[in-house]
């Protein structure tokens, strides 16, 4: 039989680029959350976790409306650099980032917020700048949240199903990633492939969930952390 | 020479404050700062370090460390800061530890052996006792080679003998190095011990300052003999009626009348005193160690 993998191709090429997005944003955005005494920060923070809750429909649909080309952010990316929105991978990116923001941000602050803030100091007082302290002591200091936060992110962007078929469509080769896709083959009956293609997605999202288990029970073992 | 002059409002639990200090203090001193939780001890210790802002003036060895226009960074001031609970970090190891704050393997490995802790150089910092954890801190407080030490209560997570070590430790490298030192400490003994000058805080303001020896001799001294302590227990044996009081770190035992033994109740502090020049002394370890 002929197995396609476009789709799981598709599915981890989007994954991959939005956990990256999202963890090069992510890190400053948790550690101004974490840090904040600001009035704003419920606000903000409720504004992260909304794609928890919103159902996916609801969020394709405003995405749809907000990213199509006659909108304004629509426009301004077709203008300057000649990127359509919708129906597209770039839309998919988009899109996908804001369904798996909270994945990223949530394990990131909470890991910023547990950490003993003495060290920071210690490190101040040792005569190091703010991105050395970054880099050499509160990250390495917070990996089983990092982790956590890369492997769900990337998980979740490879199982999201609502959101991609409403603002990516499902055109092959572009935008059908590997949910999609079987949701295809279901409406037209073909469940054999349907049945291969949740296997394997069944089989990942194990996987995946068991790397991130696995690795922070062995890093708990390793160091009495917090 | 170091010269701090500061103003800082609080936030108290009770009410608020406003922190207002002023000093000058030679090099080669060690000061202590003593009083009750809450009197701006520790804030005054953050300040100098600058982890903490406040207006006025901080002065060390003719260097502007605060001024009306100028706020120094910590990353700038010459400090060794060795925290209460000890701040190592925990991805790194022992003289990783060290060594990240200045890349100078011989200088680390020389505060190691002084301190006898060469053999555990590669070992991670949770597998330390309280303190070991306590001595590297003071050795990576060094590594910068600091005009100033600052010790934040270094000693209160540490039994009786710990302390003893790390009070000797302290003042072997206060002197091998010349530091000046500040040490935020609640036990006069530590303070009679290390310092050579002490300052006493209240709500903010210094209340008393001059050296160990004149302050704290002369509060004992112009009261009578008395120690504060807790009842633990009250024990009826034979006729008589004992009380277990807790003083510090000891447990003393104090025969009570048979009025006082209805009177007091385990958990009542009390004050335990002499009475018309017969003080009431019981051995109760001849180790005179501890």
């Amino acid at each position: 039989m002929n197995l396609d993998l476009t789709p799981f191709i598709l599915s981890f090429k989007l994954a991959f680029i939005v956990t990256l997005f999202l963890l090069i944003i992510g890190i400053p955005y948790a550690w101004y959350l974490s840090v904040t005494k600001s009035k704003i920060k419920p606000f903000l923070e409720s504004l992260t976790a909304l794609p928890i809750v919103l159902p996916p429909s609801v969020l394709g649909f405003y995405l749809l409306v907000f990213l199509a080309p006659d909108s304004f952010i629509g426009k301004i990316a077709g203008d300057l650099f000649n990127v359509k929105l919708v129906f597209s991978f770039p839309g998919l990116v988009v899109a996908s980032s804001i369904y798996s923001f909270p994945f990223m941000i949530q394990p990131i602050q909470s890991g910023f917020e547990s950490i003993n803030k003495n060290i920071i100091e210690a490190s101040y007082l040792g005569g190091k700048g703010k991105l050395t302290t970054l880099f050499r002591v509160i990250l390495p200091n917070i990996k089983p949240s990092l982790l956590t936060a890369i492997i769900i992110t990337f998980a979740h962007t490879v199982g999201e199903f609502g959101v991609v078929l409403m603002v990516g469509g499902s055109i092959p080769g572009k935008t059908e990633v590997a949910s999609v896709a079987i949701y295809d083959y279901v409406e037209n009956l073909d469940y054999h492939k349907a049945h291969i293609y949740s296997a394997i997605l069944l089989m990942i999202s194990f996987l995946v969930l068991f790397a991130v288990y696995y690795i922070n029970y062995r890093q708990k073992r390793k160091y009495d952390f917090y | 020479m170091i010269f701090i002059d500061i103003k800082k409002p609080l936030k108290g639990v009770k009410e608020n404050m406003l922190l207002e200090v002023g000093l000058t203090l030679k090099k080669g001193s060690f000061l202590a700062l003593f009083g009750a939780s809450g009197s701006g001890k520790t804030t005054l210790l953050r300040i100098i370090a600058g982890l903490e802002k406040a207006k006025g003036q901080i002065i060390v060895d003719n260097e502007k460390w605060l001024d009306k226009n100028k706020f120094l960074p910590p990353q700038k001031r010459e400090i060794g800061f060795m925290f209460q609970d000890f701040a190592l970090f925990p991805n790194m190891n022992i003289i990783e530890n060290l060594l990240y704050i200045n890349n100078d393997k011989k200088f680390a490995e020389k505060l190691l052996s002084l301190s006898g802790l060469n053999a555990l150089k590669n070992r991670m910092p949770h597998s330390l006792s309280g303190g070991q954890k306590q001595r590297v801190a003071l050795c990576r407080a060094l590594m910068r080679k600091p005009k100033l030490l600052l010790l934040d209560e270094p000693f209160s997570a540490l039994d009786t003998k710990m302390r003893e070590n790390l009070q000797n430790e302290i003042m072997m490298f206060h002197n091998e190095f010349k530091l000046t030192t500040i040490m935020v400490s609640h036990s006069p003994e530590e303070i009679y011990k290390l310092a050579n000058i002490m300052i006493e805080f209240k709500h903010g303001k210094i209340i008393k300052k001059g050296s160990p020896k004149e302050l704290l001799l002369k509060t004992s001294g112009s009261e009578k003999f008395s120690l504060i302590g807790k009842i633990i227990d009250i024990i009826k044996a034979d006729v008589i009626n004992i009380a277990l009081v807790s003083i510090g770190s000891h447990i003393v035992e104090v025969v009570i009348s048979k009025e006082e033994a209805k009177k007091l109740k385990k958990g009542f502090s009390v004050v335990l005193s002499t009475k018309a020049f017969h003080p009431n002394i019981k051995v109760l370890n001849e180790d005179t160690f501890s």
